[in-house]
């Protein structure tokens, strides 16, 4: 019987349709040391070889051991395979907390989990932390507009942890791999029939609804370089708008634009470019939780309501904020 | 209101915000009449609102209707004053139809993939109706009608015609209400005018030569056409004054968003006096305005006996108080309000033909002032 | 067969929406209150089949406060068979848990063959109760679908996640949940605005579920802090001397909004 640690946080580790350790899992393990001692949980298949590689990059991760179950039924059956690993990982190492990603199959893990073993449950949460009574999950909710904490009246929290949320990264530390059996539960699943990968979605998300929006005016100077703005866009998943004077200059079509007479827009984040702010613009998007602006002119009304404004020439200072958000990617 | 009273208002503002408002601009335009999209208000139940459910009526009352065409309008005015004709005509045809005729008519009505005409006014008689010349002379068991009718709506695009002709003496007594369906020999229509507002709505002459149709596809008794086309009126001048009315509540919302948001002299419009005195007014003119026709609407719905001058009443005020609240929310506007993109201008174009049309309100004056007169 | 639709009542996201800083819960008089969307598509979704096959009956399934009859009753209108609504102060504030049981609870008593979910509602809260009524109710869970075909027997469809499509397929009785790629729902008409007054409309308590929301034995998550972002307050503005790209990045990347 192994000892695992007191202060133990299990993370349920997820992996790409080829095997690989999701982006994902770095974040969960840093959270999971800000909060305790990392241990994590790997579903494999077996015969693939995978279990060493995940154990070798969790271990870089910070994972103070990684467990792992061997099922073929991970290929063949959907939630209830990664549940039952789950529920003999937290048997044996009785954490304080156990971490998984908020994704869709994450949520459906941690929405079984919870519910099999009678545990509280925390929903894509922003960050973790650890009081006098236990650990506290941080939530930001209503589209940003309020800060939520909660925690379990007692016994152990599962939190869904938003993905890339956790800036926090863990120590490296020495790999340690441990098989862990599996004692199907034999709970009815739905079956997987097949499975392709998906090509990263390239198409932009729509403008009304939107949680982030990227904004061009008269400033871009030409339809040929307001292809700067989409650039942007796409480097933060953000729907493209415009000013009316972007439209009436034809630089995009009148399907974008923002204000009085254009769609009104309330995004997490609105970036606008080379736009001065006339009134009849900010009527359609200063309810924007976070507005950033760049524009020559320091006297412009959009820095009015700008949380974040750079007078400057948006053809250098956009250029670079782009790589500067590639870079931090890598 | 009733809570069932509320949700189907809440479904008419839903249809209007989805189906009419986005593309109310566009359709003013490019003069479009959407078909398409009033078969889906008939789908709602919009096509027949107070006719009877047993051939695809909604079965509900005037005072339903008043409510439900200010949401309407509020998406789109002369939409939304097709479809109060339309109803009107759907009305006529349940009302003062057999069943033989309720049952060929009526069900494409309600769902309005067959859309009505009403066919009243002439070139040479408008206020005074009575004075119509179009003709339908007996041949065996058909009439043969012959003459022109003007400012017809949906004419061109309507499967029905309820036309008023004279069958008989000159003067009311002589005129029957027949319903001649599109597609008839000798039917024939002039081209679309050319008009200040109601651009998505077609309005053109109906032309009838030698147009025949048996004499089965008269509503009524012979000689009951003008107290048929008069009665019609009463709802149909309420219908249009809820128009009217959703029309200008939207212009003022406009307006009150605008004297918010616009800054002169370093503060924001709202803030100036004279501004507040002036939207109070259009407050107070319309709450007036749908008091009277709310009002009028129980009076049709309870058959009260002066119902012919509180429906004029009803359609007189509301009519010139929306009129003026449009134009004045323009006129805060300032220069905006007259660019097409706003859509102030277009709501004001809309609704100046209101004071015009179903009974101008020089008769609704007459019709209250005569009432008066004679009741002493 | 018998379909159990989840519907909930949300803020309209066109509106503000406010918290009540006091008990974290929404404050309902903020602002209007409407059927969540994606209720209204896993509600078209179940409409669908009960028009394309025999016996087919739809039942609404909703805990809610009170206030939430007439926004359930929409859902009537659109053309469900009759609805269930759990209203009890006591539920208030219920967390995923005791939501997940007390739903369950409700799901056993009327009977199921299928329970659909939306996947996420627009309030934020959630995504895990499909799989969570799913592990309560023993059967299995197939979420995210944006295909649904049903069969009188199966339920199967297409599940789209971050990087993988996959087809799967389940017996009944499962639960499933939807995403916004199927279709809008139907506009309830005048006839079903005016049935729906007509049709069985049941108000349960969660004593009459055999729930005690007061059961300090379970454990429950519990909200333990609440604060609004401050209001906008005298934004930076920078003048760009070489590093503007970069300040910006920093500060997105400091309010986790890249």
């Amino acid at each position: 019987m192994t000892d695992y640690p007191a202060d133990a946080i299990l993370v349920l580790l997820e992996t790409s349709p080829t095997g690989e350790l999701a982006k994902s899992a770095t974040g969960l393990l840093g959270a999971a040391a800000l909060i305790g001692t990392p241990v994590a949980l790997a579903v494999t298949a077996p015969g693939r070889g995978d279990a060493q590689a995940l154990a070798e990059q969790a271990a870089a991760a910070g994972a103070e051991r990684t467990l792992v179950v061997e099922t073929d039924a991970v290929q063949t059956q959907l939630t209830v395979p990664q549940v039952d690993a789950l529920a003999a990982a937290a048997g044996a190492v009785a954490p304080d907390a156990v971490l998984i990603s908020n994704s869709i199959e994450g949520r459906d893990i941690a929405g079984r989990f919870a519910a099999r073993t009678s545990a509280p449950i925390a929903v894509d949460a922003i960050g973790v932390s650890r009081d006098d009574e236990g650990v506290v999950a941080r939530h930001s909710v209503y589209g940003g507009a309020y800060n939520l904490e909660s925690a379990a009246t007692f016994g152990p929290l599962v939190v869904t942890v938003r993905q890339g949320a956790i800036e926090s990264r863990a120590e490296a530390r020495p790999i340690a791999l441990e098989t862990l059996e599996l004692q199907a539960s034999g709970a009815e699943a739905t079956t997987i029939e097949s499975v392709e990968a998906i090509e990263e979605a390239s198409s932009r998300p729509e403008l009304r609804g939107a949680t982030r929006v990227v904004s061009g005016g008269r400033g871009l100077g030409s339809a040929e370089k307001f292809a700067l703005v989409e650039e942007l866009a796409d480097a933060l998943g953000a729907a493209v708008g415009a000013s009316r004077a972007a439209v009436d200059a034809g630089y995009i079509p009148a399907n974008h634009q923002v204000g009085q007479t254009g769609v009104s827009v309330s995004p997490q984040l609105y970036i606008a470019l080379g736009i001065s702010g006339a009134i009849q613009h900010k009527a359609g998007m200063q309810t924007a939780k976070n507005i950033v602006a760049v524009n020559k002119d320091p006297d412009a009304p959009i820095f009015e309501v700008a949380d974040f404004g750079v007078v400057g020439d948006v053809f250098t200072v956009v250029p670079q904020l782009i790589s500067a958000l590639a870079e931090r990617k890598r | 209101m009733t809570e069932e009273r509320e949700a189907l208002i809440a479904a008419v503002r839903e249809f209007a915000d989805a189906e009419l408002a986005p593309n109310a601009a566009r359709w003013d335009a490019e003069k479009h009449f959407p078909t398409d999209t009033l078969r889906r208000a008939g789908a709602l139940g919009l096509g027949g609102v107070y006719v009877r459910e047993d051939f695809g009526g909604s079965g509900l009352t005037r005072s339903d209707a008043v409510a439900m065409f200010e949401e309407l309008a509020k998406g789109d005015t002369a939409i939304a004053a097709y479809i109060s004709i339309h109803n009107m005509v759907a009305w006529m045809i349940d009302t003062f139809g057999d069943d033989v005729q309720r049952e060929r008519w009526v069900p494409g009505l309600t769902e309005m993939t067959d859309l009505g005409s009403y066919c009243l006014t002439e070139p040479g008689a408008g206020s005074d109706a009575a004075a119509i010349t179009t003709s339908a002379s007996r041949d065996g068991d058909d009439y043969v009608i012959n003459g022109v009718k003007q400012f017809v709506s949906g004419a061109g695009s309507s499967a029905v015609y309820v036309v008023m002709a004279r069958t008989g003496e000159p003067g009311a007594k002589g005129i029957s209400a027949i319903v001649v369906p599109d597609g008839t020999p000798g039917l024939s229509f002039g081209r679309n005018e050319q008009k200040m507002g109601w651009n998505a709505q077609p309005t053109r002459q109906v032309v009838f030569e030698d147009v025949r149709v048996p004499t089965t596809n008269r509503l009524g008794a012979e000689g009951d056409g003008f107290g048929i086309a008069m009665r019609g009126l009463n709802g149909g001048r309420l219908n249009i004054a809820a128009c009217s009315l959703g029309g200008a509540q939207w212009a003022l919302e406009r307006a009150l968003g605008y004297v918010r948001e616009r800054e002169t002299f370093g503060a924001p419009l709202a803030t100036n006096q004279s501004i507040m005195f002036t939207l109070a007014d259009m407050e107070t003119e319309l709450q007036a305005a749908r008091a009277l026709l709310e009002r009028a609407a129980a009076k049709l719905d309870e058959g009260a006996s002066d119902v012919v001058p509180a429906c004029a009443m009803a359609k007189r005020f509301a009519t010139d108080a929306a009129f003026n609240v449009a134009n004045t929310a323009l006129q805060l506007h300032g220069g905006y309000g007259y660019l097409h993109e706003y859509g102030i201008e277009r709501v004001v174009r809309d609704l100046r033909v209101h004071q015009i049309l179903e009974g101008t309100n020089e008769i609704m004056r007459l019709i209250v002032g005569r009432d008066l007169v004679n009741r002493l | 067969m018998k379909i159990i639709v989840l519907v909930k009542e949300v803020p309209d996201t066109y509106g503000e929406r406010k918290l009540d800083l006091e008990t974290g819960l929404a404050d309902r008089a903020a602002s209007e209150s409407v059927l969540d969307e994606i209720s209204e598509r896993a509600l078209e979704v179940a409409l669908a089949h009960a028009g394309s096959a025999d016996g087919v009956e739809v039942v609404l399934l909703s805990m809610a406060p009170e206030s939430a009859a007439a926004t359930i009753r929409k859902g009537l209108a659109m053309g469900a068979a009759s609805a269930v609504h759990i209203a009890d102060p006591a539920l208030a504030g219920a967390d995923l848990g005791l939501t997940a049981r007390t739903l369950a609870a409700a799901i056993r008593r009327t009977g199921f063959d299928l329970v659909i979910t939306g996947n996420l509602s627009t309030d934020g809260s959630g995504g895990v109760l499909a799989a969570m009524l799913a592990e309560l109710l023993e059967v299995p869970n197939a979420t995210a679908l944006s295909s649904v075909e049903i069969t009188a027997d199966s339920v199967s469809g297409t599940r789209s996640t971050d990087d993988r499509a996959m087809r799967v397929s389940a017996p009944l009785p499962a639960v499933i949940s939807i995403t916004e790629a199927l279709p809008d729902a139907r506009l309830p008409n005048f006839k079903g605005i005016m049935a729906a007054k007509k049709k069985p409309f049941e108000t349960l308590t969660a004593a009459d579920l055999g729930i005690e929301p007061q059961d300090l034995s379970v454990a429950s998550s519990i909200m333990t802090a609440i604060a609004e972002k401050p209001p906008r307050t005298a934004g930076v503005k920078i003048t760009d001397e070489g590093d503007g790209g970069t300040k910006i990045a920093e500060f997105l990347i400091e309010n986790r909004l890249a």
